[in-house]
């Protein structure tokens, strides 16, 4: 039973970072309606950059929110530079253009850092051990960041006049233009903001998966099936969904298919849902029009 | 419908008019000239380039599967690397456990690959592209786990995976196994190019267009768009099986680990490059993604991924109709001035 409540636990603490990442493809998809393929890839630069930041000499929490602002920053430099010039063609350019940015970004993490893995501190250390054992230090501490992340992110989006201006800008662009405001800002700064809860996913995962430039790709997969699961327009739905993801993945992983298997129960829960309920648990359903 | 304007098809369907014109004499020229150009190597090139000669014609063949659902009715796969997986494993282990001759084991994986595409065309019918994008890249990220394990260990030889012989040539025709694989792989996707021509530039072809172009007129005129675009799936994931049946005979081995998502990212780039909805486009993607990451990996060792993104990249912003669309322009250019 102690075995079962732990993978539970640690289910809950990997869901934590699904749900950021989910959280992460939600917010583009609002500001744009774009699902970004190489989000894993951008936030493993990210937490590279992290790396050589602490490695520098730099205490965590300055590197921490040193990477955050560069992160936003690439992430309004690439929707600026790569995304701006084709925003009116077809979806397969886009999903061209992501795949591009999926081969040069990951290619360039492995050219510039290596591809040997590397361990990546956490700020959350404790002597004594947690709830009985059941929980480390680092699970917590990292839930802990994630939680307030989604918490700043919904009050962002609810109670400042930007964050209604973003909501705006994807809902309606033209409204919004007439009414002033900058829609292509607006989903510039959702690239931003996306790329910047990226990096702080990535830099919570790191810890536990180590540092390599693969090491996203099938955390990204684990949140697109989340964000799925929640509903691909909802916030709230998606971190759930990340949630549940997480903690199905270690029970599944446990008990029923090994963990040779994992990513498959990630497809597994992608084609589930989108055979079952395709707006997802949370979602709305859209009805298009004829 | 701004979101499909400058779609390379567009040309493409403008251009059906053009064959008809063009007179016979021509075509009976470009048919000997195409025939001409796909024997000259076996006479020309050593063993290992008629062999890299032969990948890239099955690279093509793999292209002309994804362009098949992708180029021509708009359904985004980025996970054909797993049909092509498939195929190759199909072939692969009824010819090491079963020593069934190669030719035998291409219809058995069309069958099977035409089922997987069916089976994954059906839920993908829920989503529109990015979506679809995304369900398929999860598809080929999980094919080497899948490969991997051991429920079917037996079967797919693990992680080892399988070693196979090239056949023979038959008694009496003078070629070298690796002259004779070339000329099985030109013929069999010679017989798969002329008949997806076919069908391209059939009622099916049209609708397949129609469907991608613009749905709700599509099904207004009648079309039956669910149907269309699960069978569109299952055909383009025959075609790519069957390439990948090809890969697997031509390479004498297959394992989970060469059937990575980078496969799939390949044919994707592939297409772009030579050309989305594009038979000709097909032919010079897989040119493309076997010489370029030779070249590539020339220049740099360490990124011919960056290169590969880089060239992908410029081409959606430079010439979105690749290859073939600026080869399309180049024709129309001086037809203009004869």
């Amino acid at each position: 039973m102690d075995g079962f409540a732990h993978q539970i636990i640690a289910g809950i603490a990997t869901g934590g970072i699904y749900a950021s990442v989910a959280l992460a493809i939600v917010m583009i998809y609002q500001a744009t309606h774009h699902v970004n393929f190489a989000q894993g890839e951008m936030a493993t630069l990210s937490t590279f950059i992290a790396w050589s930041m602490v490695n520098a000499g730099m205490p965590y929490w300055v590197a921490f929110f040193g990477t955050i602002l560069v992160s936003f920053i690439i992430g309004v430099l690439v929707e600026r530079l790569l995304m701006r010039p084709v925003a009116n063609a077809p979806v397969l350019t886009h999903v061209g253009v992501f795949i591009g940015l999926l081969l040069i970004v990951g290619n360039m993490t492995g050219w510039i850092f290596g591809y040997t893995t590397k361990v990546f501190p956490t700020p959350f250390t404790s002597d004594q051990p947690l709830f009985g054992g059941l929980v480390s230090a680092h699970e917590l501490g990292s839930t802990a960041v994630t939680l307030t992340v989604l918490i700043l992110v919904w009050a962002f989006f609810r109670f400042t006049k930007l964050g209604l201006a973003m909501r705006a800008a994807a809902y309606n662009p033209r409204s919004s233009r007439l009414v002033g405001i900058r829609v292509g800002w607006m989903l510039a700064l959702g690239w931003g903001l996306a790329a910047a809860i990226g990096a702080v996913a990535g830099m919570m995962v790191a810890p536990v998966v180590f540092l390599d430039p693969t090491m996203m790709l099938g955390i990204l997969l684990y949140a697109f099936a989340g964000a799925l699961l929640g509903g691909i327009d909802n916030p709230m739905g998606a971190v759930l969904g990340g949630f549940a993801v997480g903690v199905l993945e270690n029970l599944a992983g446990a008990y029923v298919v090994g963990t040779e298997l994992k990513l498959t129960v990630a497809l597994a829960i992608i084609i589930g849902v989108l055979v079952v309920r395709p707006s997802g648990l949370f979602g709305r359903v859209v009805f298009s029009r004829v | 419908m701004s979101a499909t304007k400058g779609l390379p098809a567009d040309a493409a369907i403008g251009g059906l008019a053009a064959p008809a014109a063009t007179p016979a004499w021509q075509r009976v020229l470009l048919v000997l000239l195409g025939l001409g150009a796909a024997i000259a190597p076996l006479f020309v090139l050593e063993s290992f380039q008629l062999f890299q000669l032969t990948m890239a014609v099955i690279m093509a063949l793999a292209v002309l599967g994804l362009n098949i659902v992708t180029g021509y009715n708009g359904q985004i796969s980025l996970g054909h690397g797993a049909f092509f997986a498939v195929g190759a494993y199909c072939t692969a282990i009824l010819m090491s456990h079963w020593d069934w001759s190669f030719w035998a084991t291409l219809p058995v994986s069309a069958v099977v690959c035409t089922a997987l595409g069916w089976g994954v065309g059906f839920p993908a019918l829920r989503l529109g592209g990015l979506y679809l994008a995304l369900t398929t890249f999860s598809l080929a990220v999980a094919v080497p786990q899948i490969l991997k394990h051991k429920a079917i260990e037996d079967w797919t030889g693990g992680v080892q995976g399988l070693f196979l012989v090239k056949p023979d040539a038959p008694a009496g025709i003078p070629l070298t196994a690796d002259q004779w694989m070339y000329v099985v792989t030109v013929i069999v996707a010679g017989v798969c190019f002329f008949l997806v021509w076919n069908l391209i530039r059939s009622r099916i072809g049209r609708a397949l267009m129609a469907t991608r172009d613009h749905p709700t007129a599509a099904e207004a005129m009648g079309m039956d768009i669910a149907d269309l675009k699960t069978k569109a799936f299952a055909v383009s994931a025959l075609i790519t099986g069957i390439a990948g049946s090809l890969s697997a005979v031509a390479i004498e081995f297959v394992a989970p680990d060469s059937f990575t998502f980078g496969v799939s990212i390949t044919l994707f780039v592939g297409m772009v490059v030579g050309g989305v909805a594009s038979i000709l486009g097909s032919l010079f993607g897989g040119l493309f993604v076997l010489f370029v990451p030779n070249i590539a990996e020339a220049i740099s060792k360490a990124a011919p991924g960056v290169i590969y993104g880089v060239i992908l990249i410029a081409f959606l912003f430079l010439l979105p109709d690749g290859f073939a669309g600026l080869l399309r322009r180049i024709a129309a250019r001086l037809r203009g001035r004869g």
